[in-house]
């Protein structure tokens, strides 16, 4: 079996089929064929898509730009977004493939490649939001964010791009957790720091290459399992604070999720969240609407401030993927886990349900739980060892070569992806090739 | 003879990435006084059988927030009684439905944990487990 998130072909020792985790964490897309069973029908030139995919992004991306071109488009008229942060895997997320140096090469490699042939694409969806996810405070969040911000416009520069010709297409995620001020003045400050830089340090000089676009999704950790009800609560505040530090798009949570994926009910309840914020508030009618409150203009001050003691010190210990081998940012981000914790049982920080306004039994949800069929992985399974036996396998073992090749020569690899899928090389495939030619990353040991 | 500290691993099998919550449980345990192994990410249910063994811990915890529970907990299982390591007090804690870990707990599985519980009810709770073993061990013998 093929795990979706990190390309584990047959034989791998986490590419076992009895894991039981396909279908879980996302959909499985292994190859050409399932990414055009998933757009079958969608003429791909009219969506915009978001795949939230890290150490494979490249390899799924090649998958889309593939469908399309068979859909018979130009990939000029594909539009979307691929997550594609590594950085921030290392960090927080964990979802890698390879070491980060070739990592980052591939991240260069999409971006001179969709500079050139897929212009509306979001190459790279810079993200808080796993950092935060993970423990980190609202500075943290904002630092390691924005510090691998700055070293994703590095390596391309070092690349020989022009910096007005890939800073636009970079996006931002963040989370919005339920500090509302606080999180407020993160955005805020987000925007102030990543212009400053970009003109600045980085001498771009259009316009776009200074704003941060930026993603919120609410704060999943802030979410309990005790009287989950009131999640919808939490949610709406955390949403009202996104749209009014001015984020562009917007997902909320569903009430369910800290008991299992959500419920459609569940779902329907958050969307229904941002609808009245948007219809019936007035709250995102108006940009920074904010701006000049004294506590808003000094929490974003003061974020701002450890934002820069943070790239200081970044800086100090090398960059941040020195930073990154040394688990100095995992630390980082670990320490402030547990100070959470701790305030959370010393009674200091509270929260409904959990610590204060407890109810008998733990107040446990008569809620129906979405339930995820043990047999899709099994059919999963099936449908590329039927692939394997259908497709051209002279072809595909020619292309899975050449990808090696590229991997040596320091080719586009971007365009052997994309000429892999059309051979209907599976993702497993291509990340075996990746993690022979670049090793695999080993996670320092913080703890 | 004072009792030797209670070892504990905690593990985090599969491709599941989500490790504040084991690391957070593994300092806390480490500060009431346990000698804790994390085994970091990406373990097999092989790999983290064959550490409590060679660790000969007294407690394995798995940290599961990928819904893929109900097929790692009986895998562990197996291949800790596979290398005689059946006795261990095997319990954990992640997102897992209250159905599914009231079947796991059925199962023997002892106690397992969901979000919001406190570090200091998950220690007490494995102290208390491991003096009611240890008495046991101590009239048998």
């Amino acid at each position: 079996m093929e795990q979706p998130l990190q390309g584990r072909p047959v034989g791998d020792r986490l590419g076992d089929d009895r894991l039981g985790e396909v279908g879980q964490v996302g959909v499985a897309i292994s190859s050409l064929e399932d990414m055009e069973t998933l757009m079958h029908g969608i003429p791909m030139d009219q969506v915009s898509t978001s795949m939230t995919i890290n150490g494979p992004a490249p390899i799924l991306l090649a998958f889309y730009i593939a469908c399309g071109e068979n859909q018979g488009l130009d990939p000029q008229a594909l539009r979307g977004t691929v997550q594609n942060d590594i950085l921030k895997e290392y960090q927080a997320q964990h979802a890698w493939l390879v070491p980060a140096e070739p990592a980052l090469r591939m991240i260069c490699d999409v971006m001179a490649y969709c500079a050139d042939r897929v212009p509306q694409w979001n190459t790279i969806s810079i993200s808080g939001y796993h950092i935060r996810e993970a423990g980190s405070t609202a500075a943290q969040e904002l630092a390691f964010t924005l510090a691998n911000g700055m070293e994703y416009v590095r390596r391309g520069v070092a690349a020989g791009l022009d910096v007005d010709r890939f800073a636009s297409r970079l996006s931002f995620f963040f989370d919005s957790h339920i500090d509302f001020f606080e999180e407020i003045a993160k955005f805020r400050a987000a925007r102030r720091i990543w212009a400053r830089k970009m003109r600045d340090d980085f001498g771009a000089q259009d316009p776009r290459s200074w704003m941060v676009r930026f993603h919120t999704q609410t704060a999943g950790v802030s979410l309990t399992a005790q009287q989950p009800e009131n999640n919808i609560v939490r949610t709406a505040f955390e949403a009202l604070a996104a749209v009014l530090g001015g984020t562009q798009s917007l997902h909320t949570n569903s009430m369910d999720e800290t008991l299992s994926l959500p419920t459609e009910k569940a779902v329907k309840i958050a969307l229904r969240t941002q609808q009245v914020i948007a219809e019936e508030t007035g709250a995102a009618s108006v940009a920074d609407p904010l701006a000049g409150s004294y506590l808003v203009e000094a929490e974003t001050n003061r974020l701002e401030a450890e934002a820069e003691r943070y790239f200081e010190e970044i800086e100090r210990r090398g960059g941040v993927v020195p930073c990154i081998d040394a688990g100095w940012i995992q630390r980082e981000i670990h320490n402030s886990a547990v100070a959470y914790q701790k305030a959370l049982e010393a009674g200091t920080k509270r929260i409904v349900g959990v610590n204060s306004f407890v109810e008998e039994g733990g107040g446990k949800p008569e809620i129906e739980l979405h339930r995820i069929d043990p047999a899709v992985e099994a059919e999963q399974h099936a449908r590329l060892a039927a692939l394997r036996k259908r497709r051209d396998n002279a072809r595909a073992a020619r292309e899975l070569e050449a990808i090696g090749e590229a991997c040596r020569d320091g080719s586009n690899l971007l365009e052997r992806f994309v000429s892999a899928a059309h051979a209907y090389c599976t993702l497993g495939e291509i990340a075996q090739v990746l993690r022979t030619e670049f090793g695999e990353y080993r996670e320092p040991k913080i703890l | 003879m004072a009792e030797r500290k209670i070892r504990v691993l905690v593990a985090k099998p599969g491709l599941d990435g989500h490790d504040r919550g084991a690391k957070t449980v593994a300092s806390a345990l480490r500060d009431r006084g346990m000698e804790v192994i994390y085994t970091g990410l990406h373990q097999t249910p092989e790999m983290i059988a064959e550490v409590a063994t060679q660790e000969d811990v007294d407690v394995v915890g798995l940290s599961i927030l990928s819904g893929a529970h109900m097929a790692l907990f009986p895998r562990i299982r197996a291949a800790l009684e596979a290398r005689g390591m059946g006795e261990v007090l095997l319990t954990g804690g992640g997102i897992i439905p209250a159905e599914d870990m009231a079947e796991l707990e059925s199962k023997g599985y002892t106690r397992l944990f969901g979000p919001g519980t406190s570090t200091a009810d998950i220690a007490t709770w494995i102290e208390e487990e491991m003096a009611r073993r240890r008495a046991t061990e101590r009239a048998e013998a």
